[in-house]
């Protein structure tokens, strides 16, 4: 929304014959509200100032970072989350590299395998990297296809319990050729041959240091403290749950680089008061995850310090019904697939359902630039992103579904058929902006007759994998459940496993397999089933476009989960910070910290 | 007195058990896992996450692994992190020094401040002084320490940038450490001193009307040695108790304050541990913390018997 008005203030300041504050008082004077005001400034932020120009190796000083969740073991393969893998991505690298879009780019691989450099075989049955000549360790010893060998040799020996294994567990055989070769062997034709090794779960570790340290005594490894690898940096001290120092690697391959002499990560808070370091004090350079409510950082932004920038890509924050009726206990269990939801399997009530929810409001309200509407349950990379479904809100189509299904109201205005009642109970993990989002489905909900419950869990708790604790997203033992389903690679494989039954007895959520199956809705859709299995081996990449965006179309036309918003990363960055194109959701924020500088 | 100590001593242990097995009984039922960060992600198989329960021992019945910490607690092995795999002990006495500098400065500055405003408050009661000593008294002890730090974080770092308020315990520059140290110190501070400095007030009252005090008035003694030899003497005794039986709290340090400023102490290890349900750690700290507690209930009483001549222990 911007008039020639707007544009001509902004000018004006960028040319710096305006300071900001009287750039604020005449965009306000002008009538826009705090919220265009924020798009007018940040639009006119990118404009460049000179990028850093190329330095010097460690020309440009201390860089802090602040990430609210703080790293606390620095072994990528051994991590317990998100903030672990950057700890350890700005010391260790892998083959390639990965953004949004689904780009690769070589990092310890000297190219991208392709079917034109021979890369990938046309079985697809393996790939073969050829690495960079002359890198080394942080320790002076020389790099070779030996340590990606040994890499794999570590996460897969199931007694290391290592964390990335699900990564790994389609690949057969890791050769190396030679000292600069390494073959990858499947055990059946795929295309996801860009699974292992690349981005955060495909870091390589030095063999020279964990040899003695595979299978069981893996956690007791003093790599795991002090980790090194061929990166820019490496670790020069450790608290866990504190903070972390990193000094330059001097055997890093290119001597102009990196530019900052020394790197702190320093853990612990929460996210707001991360926000704040960046945005109003200034004491920190960048923060990470800046998960607060979009109202409070568009203020704290105001003040000049820093920059808020996202990235596309972060997960899909969903709905899931249950198919199976929480109430009800058979064989020992609740939701059991012996006992079919009395309403939820019902398709009109699933779509009447969806169409009652506000999907813009809950974006624009909540999310802010934090997160966009969607239609779909899987939206990255964007190729995957089905164009065939559409944000619908339409109170008066879902009362008509649900008087053609034959669900009248009773007196207190909820609907029942057949004595069952449409009474849900709504959980999610306890979080103020989800407890809001709650509130706003709810409200749909109740237009259209539907009651709910909602309740909110801790999200230790939501989240854990216990067998014996009935509140876990896996055991469901409510009608439905909401949380945000994250993306780890360009394979959309793992993501959508949450709907895949080829095998019941292994993959609906179940007591018999511990609530360790990925479908947790116990829906069975041979349909589905068919396309996921094709997928697993199409090697044609359009066809295997058109199969998941088929799959995704099949998800949200039967509402077996209802897609809410599409979430975006959101990190703060000190405006003489300049980070590059940082953020993916397949990699660390700080996989280029090596080109990171300060603008001039 | 020997034989007092020693029979207490002997009592303690029993309750130390008791105290340890409730907690691990506690932690052991609580919903909530160290696994609890991958569920969301599905890239863990089932064979995976039950090899990481069994590395953590978390597939044994729960007085297995209580009898197991235990025997290891005795010998001096505290155990291992589940989140970091640092050794316990290394984590606690790593944070232990930055838990002195910012919890027990902030003990001494209270103490410090509390007992000279509660004494002149007493010898000057309902003076102006009084009435505006109690009433900030009420405000510091009524402000809860959340608020408070981030009422200081807002005024002097956002709005003045006079000091930051992110803790940085490698901090080498000697400036940057006191200023870092001044807001977790005041917030401290100001809510432990208004509570202490009642109870100073209230002790020196009680000992200020007594007899003996109109005796030493009464033979000339000036007001100042009436005060501070006499009347003071005899009123910090229930004081010293006080402050005996608070100074454990300066061992598991202030959890919310350090979660706000980012004081990596023992408190935001303990807040972390516990939500990561990291047992070994919380384990070591708790149990720590009540053999702190039983000893200072005894060192307190044992100081009360050593400063009343009128207790005495059979």
């Amino acid at each position: 929304m911007r008039h020639d008005g707007v544009d001509r203030i902004v000018a004006e300041m960028v040319h710096s014959r305006l300071s900001r504050r009287e750039l604020i008082a005449r965009l306000t004077a002008l009538g826009l509200s705090a919220g265009g005001i924020a798009a007018a400034l940040s639009a006119a932020a990118p404009r460049p100032a000179r990028a850093a120009a190329p330095g010097r190796r460690g020309g440009s000083g201390p860089l802090r970072l602040l990430y609210w969740q703080a790293p606390t073991i620095v072994n990528p393969h051994l991590s317990e989350g998100t903030k672990d893998y950057h700890a350890s991505r700005v010391c260790l690298e892998p083959l390639l590299t990965v953004n949004a879009a689904g780009v690769f780019t070589p990092v310890l691989a000297a190219q991208v395998p392709s079917r034109a450099n021979g890369g990938l075989s046309p079985d697809g049955r393996s790939v073969t990297y050829k690495l960079k000549p002359g890198v080394k360790w942080a320790d002076g010893r020389p790099f070779s296809a030996d340590d990606v060998v040994f890499t794999f040799k570590f996460i897969t020996n199931k007694e290391t319990g290592a964390t990335t294994y699900g990564t790994y567990i389609n690949v057969d055989k890791v050769e190396a050729l030679d000292p600069n070769t390494v073959k990858v062997t499947f055990k059946a034709a795929t295309p996801a041959w860009y699974v292992p090794f690349v981005g955060e779960q495909g870091q390589i570790l030095p063999r020279h240091a964990l040899d003695p340290y595979v299978g069981n005594n893996a956690r007791n490894a003093p790599f795991n403290l002090k980790s090194f690898g061929t990166g820019p940096y490496k670790i020069e001290s450790f608290r866990p749950g504190d903070q972390i120092v990193y000094s330059i690697n001097e055997f890093y391959r290119d001597p102009a680089k990196p530019a900052f002499s020394q790197v702190t990560i320093k853990g612990g808070g929460d996210a707001a008061s991360a926000a704040r370091a960046v945005l109003e004090t200034g004491e920190y350079d960048y923060a990470w995850n800046l998960q607060v409510e979009w109202p409070v950082l568009q203020h704290m932004a105001q003040g000049g310090k820093g920059v808020i920038f996202t990235e596309r890509g972060s997960g899909v924050e969903q709905i899931y019904l249950n198919m199976t009726d929480p109430n009800k206990e058979v064989d020992g269990q609740r939701s059991s697939v012996k006992a079919p939801h009395p309403f939820l399997t019902d398709l009109k009530v699933r779509q009447a359902m969806s169409l009652a929810i506000d999907r813009e409001t809950i974006a624009t309200q909540l999310y802010g630039q934090e997160g966009d509407a969607t239609a779909n349950v899987l939206t990255t990379p964007a190729n995957l992103a089905s164009k065939n479904t559409k944000i619908v809100h339409d109170i008066a189509k879902a009362n008509q579904l649900l008087d053609e299904a034959g669900y009248q109201r009773g007196p207190d205005g909820v609907r029942q058929k057949g004595g069952v009642k449409l009474q849900v109970t709504y959980v999610t993990s306890v979080n103020s902006l989800r407890q809001k989002e709650q509130e706003i489905v709810k409200a749909g909900w109740t237009q259209i007759g539907i009651a709910a419950t909602l309740q909110s869990i801790d999200a230790g708790v939501f989240f854990s994998s216990s067998p014996g604790n009935n509140d876990t997203y896996a055991h469901f033992y409510r009608d439905a459940e909401m949380f945000t389903s994250t993306f780890t690679s360009p394979f959309p494989n793992q993501y959508m496993a949450r709907f895949y039954s080829g095998d019941p007895a292994k993959d609906l959520s179940q007591k018999q397999n511990n609530w360790s199956g990925l479908d947790i809705c116990r829906w069975v859709s041979k349909e589905f089933n068919q396309l996921f299995e094709q997928a697993q081996a199409e090697l044609d990449p359009k066809k295997a476009d058109a199969l998941w965006i088929k799959m995704n179309d099949i998800v949200v036309n039967q509402g077996v989960s209802l897609p809410l918003i599409d979430r975006k990363f959101v990190s703060a960055r000190a405006s003489s910070l300049d980070v590059g194109q940082n953020m993916s959701p397949f990699d660390s924020e700080t996989r280029n910290i090596a080109d990171w500088g300060r603008r001039a | 007195m020997t034989a007092y100590i020693g029979r207490r001593l002997l009592s303690a242990i029993p309750t130390l058990i008791l105290i340890s097995m409730v907690v691990f009984g506690i932690l052991a039922l609580a919903p909530g896992d160290p696994l609890s960060q991958f569920a969301a992600n599905p890239d863990i198989p089932p064979e995976v996450r039950e090899n990481i329960r069994h590395q953590f021992g978390l597939d044994q019945p729960i007085p297995i692994r209580y009898v197991k910490w235990a025997a290891a607690f005795a010998r001096g092995d505290w155990g291992y992190s589940f989140a970091s795999r640092f050794s316990v002990s290394r984590l606690i006495l790593q944070r232990l020094p930055t838990d002195f500098w910012v919890v027990g400065f902030a003990y001494l500055v209270a103490v410090l401040l509390a007992i000279p405003i509660g004494v002149l408050s007493a010898v000057k009661q309902y003076s102006v002084f009084d009435q505006v000593a109690t009433t900030c008294a009420f405000i510091g002890f009524s402000l809860p320490t959340f608020f408070t730090g981030i009422l200081f974080i807002i005024i002097f770092s956002v709005r003045l940038h006079w000091l930051p308020f992110i803790f940085n315990v490698q901090a080498t520059n000697p400036a940057v450490i006191l200023k870092q140290a001044v807001m977790p110190v005041a917030v401290l501070a100001l809510f432990q001193s208004a509570g202490l400095m009642r109870f100073v007030r209230s002790s020196m009252l009680d000992n200020v009307g007594q007899d003996y005090v109109r005796t030493a008035r009464a033979k000339g003694v000036s007001e100042r040695r009436v005060i501070v030899r006499h009347v003071l003497r005899n009123g910090l005794i229930p004081v010293v108790t006080l402050l005996a039986l608070g100074l454990p709290a300066v061992f598991t340090g202030a959890v919310i304050t350090e979660q706000i400023f980012r004081v990596p102490g023992i408190g935001s290890l303990l807040i972390a541990s516990i939500q990561n349900s990291d047992t070994p750690v919380v384990m070591a700290i708790t149990f720590v913390y009540a053999i702190l507690v039983v000893l200072f209930n005894l060192v307190a009483d044992v100081i009360y018997g050593l400063l009343d001549p009128r207790i005495k222990y059979g």
